[in-house]
This record gives C-alpha cells, sequence and structure tokens, in this order.
C-alpha cells in the first residue's frame, strides 16, 4: 500500500538536483505535519496497547474478547470514513474539476480498503470463539463483505484506465455510486438477515463503561490519527503522480515537435516553423 | 471572410501523446484546403479536433465560431466527419443505417433519400446489411450519413482511399457543390494529384504541427494548380 | 429526449432481429444453466425446489451480464461511438433506449426461465400477479444498472473481466429481493404476501434509481477517454 518514505526532508522546495520533477513544490511526502502527526499516532497506539490488553478489565461475558472490539469498532468506523471520503471527493472532481479531489478519492478508497479488510479479519478472529465458526451470514458482515468487493473493483478500475482526464471521469463516477450502493445493500442484507436472526448481534455492550469505555475512546483517536498519517501520505503520493504526469506532457510535446524538425514549445512565437520554408504562415 | 478554423499552438492529446503540439492553421469559409504529411503526424487528430471529438488543452481553438476548448459539444451538430471508421451497423442494412443516423440529426426524409441516391447506394444496394459491402460501399454509406447531415464544415480524412476511379470523382463532385452552397472543406489525403487539383490550398502537417505550403490570401485563379504542385514538390 | 430513446431502442433491436444474439446464444446459456445446476446440485429434488428462486435470479443475471456486454458492445464498434456523439442524440435519451431494448430481451429471457423451471424443476407456479412485477422490475434494475456500468467500461481493454466484478456486487439487492419475492409467490415460504410485495418494492426502487442515475451520468461517460 503506501511506503514510509525514508527520513522525510523538510520539503525541499528547490531540490530539482535529480533533475526529475520541476520544483513547485516539495518532492516528499513527508513534513513537519506527518512527523507531528506519526508521533502522535505513535503514542496513541501505544495507549490503545496499553488499555486494551492491559489496564481495561475482562468483559463479564465475553472475557478477553472483548479486547478484540477495541480493534474492530474503530476499523470498522475508519473504514465507513475511507469509503466516504471516496464518494464525497468524487463528487467534489465532478463539481469543480480540480485533480486534488481526484487524488483525494484515491487515498480514500485504497485506506477504506485496507480497513475494511482489517474489519473482516478482527470481525472473524471474535467470531471464532463467539460463533464458532470464523464466518457467519450476519447482517453486518456480510455488507461489509460486499463493500469490501465494492471497493475493490473501484481500485480495479482506477489501475485499468491509465489516462489522465479519462480515467478519471469513470472512476469518479463509480466513486460516487460506492456509498449509494452500499448503502442499499446494507438495508436489502439487514431486512433480508433480520427475517432469520431474532435480533441483530449486538456487538457493543451497551452498559460499557470505565476502563473499558476509555479503551475504546483511546482506540478511536489512535485509529483516527493512524489513518490521518496514512491518508496524508497516500494523497501527497497521488498529486506527486499527478505531477509526474503533467512534466511528461511538456516533455513529450517538444519531442513530438521535434519529429518535425520544429525547434522548442508552442508559445515561443519565433520558434514555431523552420526558417528557412518557403511560403508564409497563416496570419 | 470570416474564420471557419482558428487554431493557434495548439496542442491536443490522445491519452498522454500530444499529437497536436503547437498548431496553427486558419479556414475561412468556402475554402477547400487539403492537409498533408507523413503518418502519424496529426492530421486524423486535427480533424477529429475540429469535430470537438479530441479535447484541446492549450492554445486557441475555434470552429465555426465556437471555443473547442470550453464547449467543443456545441460545434458537433454542425460539422461532418469522414474519418477511416465508418460508423456503420453491420447487422442493419444501408438505408436502415443511414435513416438512422439521419433521423438522429432531424434529417428531413428527403434529405435522407437524396443523400442515398446521390453516393448511388439506392435502388437494390440499400437493402444490403453493412457488414456484407465491400470496403468502398461502405465507404459511400459513410458519405451518405455524412450528406444527410448538410453540415457548414466538411471534414475528411483520406476521403479517396479505398474507393475506384469513379467513386473518387464522385467524392470530388459532392465537394464542390458542397462548397458552391456554401460549406467549408478540410480533407487530408496521399493521393496528390487529384487533391491538390482539387484543393485551393495545402498545408503540410508534421509532428502535431503545421506549415502552410500556399498563403491563403492569394487570388484563387488558374494557374495556382501548377504553382500548387510545383511548391509541393520542391517542398518534398 | 423520449424521441431519441424510441429511436435508439427500436435500432437496437432491429440489430438483436437480425444478429439473433439473444434468441441464439444468451437464451441456450440460459437454459444451460439451468440443466446445470441440476447437475450439481444433484437428483435430489428436494434440494433443487427450494432452491429454485434464487437459482432462477442468478442465472438471469449472468445471462443479463451476457445481454448487457452485447448492447454496449454495439456501440463500440467502427466508430459508432464517435458517430453517436456527433449525433446530436439527448445521452439520456440513448441511456434511456439502450435500457428499453435491453428489458424486452430480458424479460423474454425471464419468461422462458419461468418455462425452464416449471418443466425442468417441476416447480408448481402461483402467484401470477407477484411474479410477473418482480419480473418486470428486476428487468429493469438489471437494464439500468448493466447499461451505466457497461458504459464505465466501454472501451476498456478489460472490459469483459471488469463488469462481472463492478456489476454483480451493485446487483446484490436485486437478487436477495427478487428471490424473497419469489419465494413468497412460488410459496417455497411460509411468509405473507405482502412482505413479497415489500421486497419486489424494493426491487423497483433501485430500478428507478439506476434510470435516473443512468441518465445523468450516460452523457459524461460517452465523452469521458
Amino acid at each position: 500500500m503506501t511506503d514510509k518514505p525514508a527520513s522525510p526532508s523538510p520539503g525541499d522546495a528547490n531540490d530539482a538536483g535529480d533533475g526529475a520533477v520541476p520544483g513547485d513544490g516539495p518532492l516528499h511526502t513527508g513534513s513537519p505535519l506527518t512527523r507531528v502527526l506519526g508521533v502522535l499516532a505513535l503514542a496513541a497506539v501505544a495507549l490503545w496497547l496499553l488499555y486494551g490488553l492491559v489496564w481495561s478489565p475482562p468483559d463479564v461475558e465475553m472475557d478477553d474478547l472483548v479486547r478484540v472490539l477495541y480493534v474492530h469498532v474503530p476499523v470498522a468506523i475508519l473504514m465507513y470514513v475511507g469509503s466516504f471520503l471516496c464518494t464525497a471527493a468524487s463528487a467534489l472532481w465532478l463539481w469543480k474539476r480540480t485533480p486534488g479531489w481526484d487524488a483525494l478519492a484515491v487515498a480514500g478508497a485504497e485506506l477504506g480498503a485496507l480497513f475494511c479488510a482489517l474489519t473482516l479479519l478482527t470481525g472473524a478472529i471474535w467470531g471464532r470463539p463467539t460463533w464458532g465458526t470464523f464466518w457467519t451470514w450476519d447482517a453486518r458482515l456480510t455488507s461489509t463483505a460486499l463493500l469490501q468487493v465494492l471497493l475493490l473493483g473501484y481500485l480495479a478500475l482506477r489501475r485499468v484506465d491509465p489516462s489522465p482526464g479519462g480515467g478519471s471521469q469513470r472512476a469518479s463516477i463509480l466513486g460516487l455510486l460506492l456509498i449509494p450502493n452500499s448503502m442499499i445493500v446494507h438495508y436489502s442484507v439487514d431486512w433480508w438477515r433480520s427475517l432469520h436472526q431474532p435480533a441483530t448481534i449486538t456487538k457493543l455492550d451497551p452498559t460499557i463503561e470505565g476502563d473499558m469505555l476509555v479503551a475504546l475512546m483511546v482506540g478511536l483517536v489512535a485509529g483516527g490519527l493512524v489513518f490521518a498519517w496514512l491518508l496524508v501520505h497516500r494523497f501527497r503520493l497521488a498529486w506527486l503522480e499527478q505531477r509526474v504526469d503533467r512534466y511528461d506532457l511538456d516533455a513529450a510535446v517538444a519531442a513530438r515537435r521535434a519529429e518535425g524538425g520544429v525547434q522548442g514549445n508552442p508559445g515561443n512565437p519565433g520558434s514555431s516553423g523552420n526558417p528557412g520554408e518557403p511560403g508564409v504562415q497563416p496570419a | 471572410m470570416e474564420l471557419v478554423v482558428h487554431f493557434r499552438a495548439a496542442v491536443a492529446l490522445l491519452g498522454r501523446f500530444p499529437a497536436l503540439a503547437g498548431l496553427d492553421l486558419d479556414v475561412a469559409q468556402g475554402q477547400i484546403v487539403l492537409l498533408r504529411g507523413p503518418n502519424g503526424a496529426g492530421k486524423t487528430t486535427f480533424l477529429r479536433a475540429c469535430a470537438g471529438l479530441v479535447p484541446v488543452v492549450d492554445g486557441t481553438a475555434q470552429v465555426l465560431g465556437r471555443d473547442l476548448r470550453r464547449d467543443p459539444r456545441s460545434v458537433r451538430r454542425r460539422v461532418g466527419l469522414l474519418g477511416h471508421a465508418t460508423g456503420l451497423y453491420d447487422d442493419l442494412t444501408v438505408a436502415e443505417n443511414v435513416g438512422f443516423w439521419g433521423r438522429a440529426v432531424r434529417a428531413e426524409p428527403a434529405d435522407i433519400a437524396a443523400a442515398l441516391d446521390l453516393v448511388g447506394l439506392d435502388g437494390r444496394l440499400s437493402d444490403v446489411r453493412a457488414v456484407k459491402l465491400s470496403a468502398g460501399q461502405r465507404r459511400r454509406a459513410s458519405l451518405a450519413c455524412l450528406l444527410a447531415r448538410r453540415p457548414e464544415l466538411w471534414l475528411l480524412d483520406e476521403p479517396h482511399a479505398g474507393l475506384d476511379h469513379d467513386a473518387r470523382d464522385l467524392v470530388d463532385g459532392l465537394v464542390r457543390q458542397a462548397v458552391s452552397q456554401g460549406a467549408t472543406v478540410v480533407f487530408s489525403s496521399h493521393e496528390l494529384d487529384r487533391a491538390t487539383a482539387l484543393a485551393d490550398r495545402t498545408v503540410e502537417i508534421v509532428g502535431g504541427t503545421s506549415r502552410s505550403v500556399f498563403d491563403p490570401e492569394q487570388p484563387c485563379s488558374g494557374s495556382k494548380t501548377e504553382r500548387t504542385i510545383e511548391e509541393a514538390a520542391g517542398v518534398a | 429526449m423520449w424521441r431519441d430513446a424510441a429511436l435508439v431502442a427500436e435500432r437496437d433491436l432491429r440489430i438483436e432481429l437480425r444478429s439473433r444474439v439473444a434468441t441464439n446464444q444468451v437464451a441456450p446459456f440460459a437454459v444451460l444453466v439451468l440443466v446445470l445446476f441440476a447437475f450439481a446440485l444433484d437428483p435430489d429434488r428436494g434440494v433443487l425446489e427450494r432452491a429454485t428462486p434464487g437459482l432462477f435470479w442468478l442465472v438471469v443475471l449472468f445471462s443479463g451480464l451476457l445481454a448487457v456486454s452485447r448492447s454496449g458492445s454495439l456501440d463500440e464498434a467502427d466508430g459508432t461511438r464517435d458517430a453517436l456523439r456527433l449525433s446530436g442524440l439527448d445521452p439520456a435519451g440513448v441511456f434511456l433506449g439502450k435500457v428499453a431494448a435491453l428489458v424486452v430481451e430480458l424479460l423474454l429471457i425471464e419468461l422462458l426461465l419461468v418455462v425452464g423451471v416449471a418443466v425442468l424443476y417441476g416447480t408448481a407456479l402461483d402467484g401470477f400477479a407477484l411474479m410477473a412485477a418482480t419480473c418486470v422490475a428486476a428487468a429493469v434494475a438489471v437494464a439500468a444498472t448493466g447499461s451505466l456500468y457497461g458504459a464505465l467500461v466501454a472501451g476498456l481493454r478489460v472490459r469483459d473481466t471488469l463488469l462481472p466484478v463492478l456489476l454483480l456486487p451493485v446487483l446484490a439487492p436485486v437478487l436477495i429481493g427478487a428471490t424473497r419475492a419469489f419465494e413468497t409467490s412460488l410459496g417455497s415460504i411460509a411468509s405473507a404476501d405482502a412482505e413479497g410485495w415489500a421486497w419486489c418494492g424494493l426491487v423497483a426502487f433501485f430500478a428507478v434509481v439506476y434510470l435516473v442515475a443512468g441518465a445523468l451520468a450516460y452523457g459524461a461517460l460517452l465523452e469521458g477517454s
């Protein structure tokens, strides 16, 4: 997914020394913001582990198994956040057409897919001792599985169509439909399963309190920080990819013109057209 | 004379490839302009860009008074494009194809019938399914679809290719007739003899840019034909 | 817009009449899958009977995939997509026209399959009103969703493998709803009639949502890349 960059240098704007990407902006996805976020996230995760594993008591009914929920609930929430980001960013791209929204949509979808996989995994881990199986056709599990497929489908479409502009158009429409689709699916599945199961399995003990509540809250915060850190990096990565595309374009235009023995790029009035040609340029 | 086509330093992309890399071209109303140049030079892309099918991302591009960069769709109904692809449905007959495309552009039934007549595909041939036609006949059917539209700007991509001698004469005749009725024609061709005889003016397209071989301000005269051929020979 | 839709629907249906893809390829495929299900689920008629509603709609979905793919390919051949863009036809009209043609094809396939399950699986047919309504609603839902997603993947090299991945998860609610409605009408589970109609309503709602979504998005998708 996202590669953690080696020590990010302080946004070195003019470092075009490698001559690769024109420098009008940083070349790394790291920055003071991500370093602060990263440190905070690490601290929060440490706290999360402490509360989750050590300081909070075992549940009355579920015993130590409840600790899985301290991971499961936050990642599930973040899965929805990622998906929602994808849909919202797709909508905004369709409206405003600025490339930043497109980058955000991809970042949101990828993180959504990652956290969805984690949700399914932690759900299965919790489910095995509880129900005796890794999987059951519980409404929420089923909807989550379908959301995973929807997200993977979106990512598949993005990977297939590399042409700039056109790819974003299709993907944004697909992204726009992501949340409505998942809502319709969730509603249908819920209704369907409620016919066969007397009550939905509640995953959250409504009387959760004390250290357990703290553990959960810490989990939410820690998860959120990790999500934010990943999001910023992934967004910037997509942004840099777009910049590479734009730079490539200038080089390609120059090469194209060189085909015809023409120097330079358009916009230089004196350089288009071979000076030795007979005939007059159209007025 | 108002300009039907006005391109300045236009850049158009096919995916990531800049098919047009800073092209300048003006075409006045009523002119017949020939585009020539090596394969892959951008002639087809230019014609498609004029039809509003290929986005122009940089420079100026105006056709029939419309800005192609801002609103490429507005110009589409008023141009006619004869490309390499025929735009025909294999399973429908010639008459059904031309009828569909004609009705799609709200053409009069009389125009549709006349179009079939003009290209010589009325009668028995009009009931033949498109898949069974020869390449030349398909081209003619495609031409009929264009005729039915009565476009102000004709964009023909190698219109003579694949046609026999009679059919080529037919195309030339239709072009001259259209111009006499006020249309403008831009076409590309590798058939230099026939093409330069037809055209008022020749433009060379190389590497996504253009060089005019002939000055548009020159008055049209009989001697123009010889001069154009000489110049073309000299440039090549 | 409606005029354009009628024009396009007539065109698609006429092409279908000539080429007979739906009748010569998709329909036999549908019946074939019915037979294959019988092989897979064993002569144990009990299983087959109980599973009939679900199997029926699964076959409809897979056949629908083929029909949708075919419908999309019509407008990719030999420059017809460009011609469509140049024609000035209202994209929403084009979309609705294609959906209309697909609905006709799907209804015919569903009819064939109803006969198929009656004969092959020995299903006792009952509750015709609900069955018919569900068939119509589902046909529209599949046609509309399929046409939209078909346009989404149009022109891509991997179109044929990507379309099922994108389309089938989205159609899951249609599968769920139509199956439950059929279960009610065929009497294979004991449930109130009203519930079956509620499920049918879900499918119809889905169909309307995608009719609107497709009509709005088709123009943009025609242009893109």
